[in-house]
């Protein structure tokens, strides 16, 4: 499946509280081991190689 | 002594002595509202147009100067056309759609608010808050001379309240000395700050933002600017950590920095100081007139209740909101329609005074949807952590080639009206078919019908709107009088009345209350249906 790269996400607000909130009270470390985390969490959600590297390559992209 | 916090933009109530200042006793009114802010004038405005008498006490005598709110939304634009002043709003403001928004050197992204059409207002304006209370003064002056009980008192400050079971009495301070007066109800519309609020030793509570803003409002020599709002994060020019350009009535824009928490506000409001900011962000070239500046800083928090027995808060005094989302005034309106037709029937005897208490449930509803939206774009604006700051310059970085990631920018969510789904009000919802956008506890959206606007023909009061289908012209219960607006196929000429009511029905009755949000909705007229959803929704059921 090719990376979505339109809107997608249901309700983004509240989406992106959540994910602020997660990070709340955390160090610098912790939270990035979070991210961490959340990535191969997600990446085994979306499970297709092809659209992980889509992913990456837009991510590098910036 | 009396000394004015303040200078004038408008002196429009200057002080005059009154017969009550001479009486023995303290004089009884129904209705006294403290604060002659836009708040408070359009509380009165409200009341005096229901034939209930309502008395302003400001501690000025007119409208303050520098514009404050500059931003008004459509639902505040329809309430104002019921009050009778929303016409001279749309006129003098400036109707915008287009906003960009830059970090560093470029474009992040654009959008437009594309308002829906088949609305007699647009999506907002622009327009000084100073022009805005006018208008609604001078709706107050024509409603007076049509025989409203409307009264505003300047220079006369509240500075003491003594709240009983069944009325209030308030110490009141004038250049002639003080007096009091007792009122069956007092409105606090005293703003931010409220010292009655103080007085009755009620709390506040809710978070404090550490940034402060410095606003300019400026003339410009030549106009090339467009009406769009620019919002920047982190812009080249330095002038803030984020900045916001946006257009007025007149020739005026308004520029926003934010400029960080400690800083020295005597210095930075030096004018050659804010020019500083300005010329670096504008270029030399551009020649502009300073109109107005201050600095500002915020909280979003709110009072626990707004209504304390025979006293109810309204406005900035009952909850207070960062600017980002112009939620402060325009939610303010919200407050005055909801409480407006609830007053005037408790009064006037038609309902229970626990009708009260649904403005309570409503509003602190709608207070905590305001503050939530505004704390998040604040978040986002001035970020709190670094792992905050790296999503959101990510999501900054992103949006730029992905679309996905513009919904996510958040440099502010426009006001928009709530729905009160959960509102004990609320009658049945017997549309199956029925659009969501008009379920039970939404503002009604405008449409076009026949050579009008169908907010126009729903009025003041409760409304039957039945489509395609036989209702009574009007209907009594309990001495309200219920009238119907009936329509058809025919006068819908854009389709927009079947699209925002009907759904895929073929017919509806609607339950409008007076302040124009759908209290219950069916597909056929019901007479014992109507009158109990009428009880309901006046707090008797
Ligand atoms: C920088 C900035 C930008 C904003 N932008 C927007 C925007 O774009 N859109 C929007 O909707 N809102 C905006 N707001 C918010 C808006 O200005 C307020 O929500 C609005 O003014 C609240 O009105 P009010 O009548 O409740 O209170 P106020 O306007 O504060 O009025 C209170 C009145 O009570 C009087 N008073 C106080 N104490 C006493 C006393 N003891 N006795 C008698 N009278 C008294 C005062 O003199 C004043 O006249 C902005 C605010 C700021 C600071």
């Amino acid at each position: 499946m090719p990376l979505i790269t339109e809107p997608n996400l249901y309700s983004p607000d509240d989406f992106y509280a959540d994910l602020i909130a997660a990070h709340e009270g955390l160090s610098d470390e912790e939270s990035e081991a979070l991210n961490s985390r959340l990535i191969l969490i997600l990446s085994n959600h979306i499970g297709e190689r092809e659209t992980l590297k889509q992913a990456l390559e837009a991510a590098k992209k910036s | 002594m009396f000394q004015d916090r303040y200078s004038l933009a408008f002196k429009l109530y200057p002080y005059k002595k009154s017969k009550d200042q001479d009486k023995p006793d303290a004089v009884r009114h129904p209705v006294v509202i403290v604060g002659g802010g836009p708040i408070g004038l359009a509380t009165a405005l409200d009341l005096g147009r229901q034939g209930i008498p309502a008395l302003v006490l400001d501690d000025h005598e007119g409208i303050g100067m520098g514009s404050r709110a500059i931003c008004f939304a459509k639902r505040t634009l329809e309430i104002a056309d019921r009050y009778g002043c929303g016409a001279p709003m749309l006129d003098k403001g400036v109707v915008w759609n287009v906003g960009k928004v830059f970090q560093d050197d470029r474009q992040v992204y654009e959008f437009n608010l594309l308002p829906e059409s088949g609305h007699r207002n647009p999506a907002f304006i622009n327009l000084q808050q100073p022009y805005f209370e006018k208008f609604i003064f001078d709706a107050i002056c024509t409603e007076q001379e049509r025989g409203a009980p409307i009264e505003i008192r300047g220079k006369n400050r509240v500075d003491a309240i003594d709240v009983k079971d069944d009325h209030v009495v308030l110490s009141v301070d004038t250049p002639d000395g003080a007096y009091q007066l007792e009122a069956d109800w007092m409105i606090a519309c005293d703003g931010a700050g409220s010292p009655t609020r103080d007085m009755l030793g009620l709390g506040f509570e809710g978070r404090v933002f550490q940034d402060s803003f410095l606003i300019a409002d400026i003339k410009m020599k030549s106009t090339e600017f467009p009406t769009e709002r620019w919002f920047w994060f982190e812009p080249y020019f330095k002038s803030g950590a984020s900045t916001l350009l946006h257009k007025q009535p007149d020739d005026v824009w308004r520029v926003d920095f934010q400029i960080g928490w400690d800083v020295d506000r005597k210095e930075e409001l030096k004018e050659e100081n804010i020019r500083r900011r300005l010329d670096a962000m504008l270029g030399d070239d551009v020649d502009y007139e300073m109109v107005w500046s201050s600095i500002y800083t915020f909280q979003c928090r709110r009072m626990d209740k707004f209504r304390h027995g025979r006293v109810l808060f309204a406005g900035d005094a009952a909850h207070q909101v960062s600017p980002f989302g112009a939620r402060g005034a325009n939610s303010g309106f919200q407050d005055v329609d909801n409480l407006g037709w609830k007053l005037g029937l408790v009064i006037s005897g038609k309902a229970p005074e626990s009708l009260l208490d649904t403005y309570d449930d409503e509003r602190i509803y709608g207070a905590d949807e305001n503050i939530l939206n505004s704390t998040r774009s604040t978040d986002f604006i001035t970020p709190k952590s670094k792992v905050s700051k790296n999503f959101r310059d990510a999501v900054l970085n992103l949006a730029e080639r992905y679309t996905f990631a513009r919904p996510l920018v958040n440099s502010g969510r426009l006001s928009v009206p709530c729905t009160y789904d959960h509102s004990p009000l609320n009658g049945a919802d017997d549309l199956p078919g029925g659009p969501v956008t008009s379920r039970v506890g939404s503002p009604c959206k405008d449409a076009p019908v026949g050579h009008g606007f169908l907010l126009d023909q729903l009025g003041n009061d409760f409304a039957i709107l039945a489509i395609n289908t036989d209702v009574p012209n009007s209907v009594d219960i309990d001495g309200i009088n219920v009238r119907s607006v009936s329509l058809n196929t025919t006068d819908d000429l854009t389709g927009a009345l079947a699209e925002r009511y009907l759904g895929s029905e073929s017919q509806a009755v609607y339950l409008i209350r007076p302040d124009q949000h759908v209290t219950a909705r069916w597909r056929e007229y019901d007479e014992d249906a109507l009158r109990s959803a009428v009880r309901k929704a006046c707090g008797k059921e």
